[in-house]
């Protein structure tokens, strides 16, 4: 079998591939593709407890953390579709009107 | 095998029942409403908003753990309940549009979803409820956000709420995988009692909870989001987000460190310290700098969560109370200085510059007032309520041992004087120009803006019955 650790490694290198992609990616999509990694990091943690524990908790979460991404990948893409109809550009540092 | 079934009992969850039912029924019944009849959709909502609360009342005292501890009626649920449900009333007063215009169905639809997910997270001992709870909140404030689609700005603020709220909440997931793998349960009051709790892999996982929360309540490392998102989004929208869900963070925060892990507290009084101390000098520091008068309140209201934070770090029953105070007063004050900035946005979002405001006191005396009311509040001076909740927190602060954090406290408190009083200054001291705005408000924004106003003097010259409210909160809470 193999061992938790490997699991735990696994996903902390995703999350942070997806955090180091939200902060240096310039393209609205891509920075959403980034945090997808991430909520997809935590379900492999938590699916890897789950299966370690013995506890089915952690495998239902995975279905909440899944509910959840989905709600937000359509939220998430509609308002960045409105931003691109109304720029031409996904483009986060030409959205700029606001700056202090 | 008999299969048993738990007892149910929906009295815990009836608020949360009611408000998804209206919810939905507002976005249904939408499509099947002629154009004049748009007004019933209002209405509707505010009727759910009485009738959450009406059987939110029954919790108080109850004390009722349900479904392990994933619903919780205690008094601490039941007061932040209360004061969501006022932060809706009073945003979906100053929706109104004078000219007959409607926001449409969804709209209100939204702003209670978004409710329905602050009640959630006030009212669970559980990580992954919490969470679900956040995320409901969330992703209806995404769109309502966004929601004047022809406004670039409004587009650029919904764009830049949704990725760093989304980008926090993988923190906030992480933070909780580990917890539950370290300890096998996400529920609060089991995790109290584990031995588990030093742990690295644990003491990560609350680091990231905490980062995911600071990024909801606007602590400053993570607060870079606020003055883009609250200038962008249309006015009612900025008043819901300032006063709702940072009080449901804060909820959250509270159960999450305050009453779920007071063994740790050495480790995160320190953070939270620090936390404190540098969001309420940024916060009020930039604010100086400001001429757009909904970028300042945005600040002003990353200066607040420093002020709040300071009765999470003086924990104890007086930080819980003194906070739970303070976040019920400054629902009331915040959301009033933005129905004054509506009430002088003509047709739409203009009006949001310091200049535009020359005068206006004394053209309209009773909106000068008002407006003078609400920023005295702000920045904390007698006799209003905003004076006695900082009051109330800095001496539950020095009680509990942290006098620097209180001076520091105070001293902010002076800068913040500055910023919230040059307004009232421009307001009466300064010549109108020739073609000077003409506020437009319709009976409900002026209906909100009076209900706010008396609140905050009330309560600042009889703060007894609401003191006395928030002393009971922590009664009946778990620990």
């Amino acid at each position: 079998m193999i061992p938790l650790s490997y699991y735990l490694i696994l996903s902390g290198v995703l999350f942070s591939i997806g955090v180091v992609g939200v902060l240096i990616s310039r393209n609205a999509i891509v920075i959403f593709m980034a945090i997808e990694v991430m909520l997809n990091a935590v379900s492999l943690t938590l699916v890897a407890f789950s299966q370690q524990t013995g506890s089915p908790a952690g495998q239902v979460f995975v279905f909440l953390v899944m509910t959840i991404a989905a709600a937000e990948a359509a939220v998430g893409l509609a308002i960045i579709i409105v931003i691109f109809r109304s720029k031409e550009s996904v483009n986060v540092d030409e959205v700029n009107l606001m700056k202090w | 095998m008999p299969i048993t079934i738990p007892p149910i009992d929906f009295r815990v969850i009836m608020p949360e029942i009611v408000i998804t039912l209206f919810a939905c029924l507002v976005m249904l019944l939408e499509p099947f409403l002629p154009d004049r009849r748009k007004w019933i959709l209002p209405h509707l909502s505010s009727l759910g908003v009485f009738v959450a609360a009406y059987f939110c009342l029954p919790l108080w005292n109850s004390n009722l753990l349900l479904w392990q501890g994933q619903a919780l009626g205690d008094n601490l649920a039941v007061i932040f309940k209360i004061i969501f449900l006022l932060g809706t009333l009073l945003t979906i007063l100053i929706s109104y549009l004078k000219s007959g215009h409607h926001w449409g169905g969804e709209y209100y639809s939204l702003i209670l979803f978004s409710t329905l997910g602050m009640m959630i997270m006030a009212s669970s001992s559980d990580l992954i409820v919490i969470f679900l709870g956040l995320e409901v909140m969330s992703i209806a404030l995404y769109v309502l956000a966004g929601f004047n689609r022809s406004d670039l700005k409004s587009n650029e603020s919904a764009m830049k709420y949704f990725l760093m709220g989304a980008f926090s909440t993988g923190f906030l997931l992480y933070g909780i995988a580990l917890i539950y793998g370290t300890t096998g349960s996400t529920n609060l009051n089991i995790l109290v009692n584990n031995p588990h709790l030093t742990e690295p892999l644990f003491i990560t996982g609350l680091g990231l909870i905490l980062v995911g929360l600071a990024f909801k309540v606007a602590t400053v490392p993570f607060h870079m989001w606020v003055p883009d998102v609250y200038e962008g989004a249309p006015t009612p929208i900025t008043a819901f987000m300032a006063a709702g869900p940072k009080a449901a963070g804060f909820a959250a925060l509270l159960r999450v460190f305050l009453i779920g892990l007071t063994p740790l507290a050495p480790m995160w009084i320190t953070i939270l310290w620090i936390l404190a101390v540098l969001t309420m000098t940024l916060g009020n520091v930039l604010a100086i700098a400001q001429m757009n008068i909904k970028r300042m309140l945005a600040y002003s209201s990353i200066a607040h969560a420093g002020y709040i934070l300071i009765s999470v770090v003086a924990g104890g029953d007086d930080g819980l109370s003194s906070s739970v105070f303070y976040l019920l007063v400054y629902s009331l004050m915040t959301i009033g200085s933005f129905a004054v900035i509506i009430a002088l946005g003509e047709k739409g979002e203009k009006n949001e510059e310091l200049p535009d405001y020359r005068g206006l006191g004394l053209k309209y005396p009773l909106l000068g007032v008002c407006m003078t009311i609400f920023m005295v509040s702000l920045s904390g001076i007698p006799p209003t309520a905003g004076f006695v909740g900082k009051f109330y927190i800095f001496s539950a602060a020095v009680k509990n041992g942290q006098l620097e954090l209180a001076i520091i406290g105070v001293l902010n408190s002076l800068i913040s004087v500055y910023y919230y009083l040059r307004v009232v200054v421009i307001m009466f001291m300064q010549e109108a120009p020739s073609p000077s705005v003409v506020p437009h408000s319709s009976w409900s924004v002026q209906l909100a803006l009076w209900l706010t106003a008396m609140a905050t003097l009330g309560l600042g010259i009889f703060p007894d019955i609401l003191f006395k409210i928030t002393q009971q909160s922590w009664l009946f809470t778990l620990r």
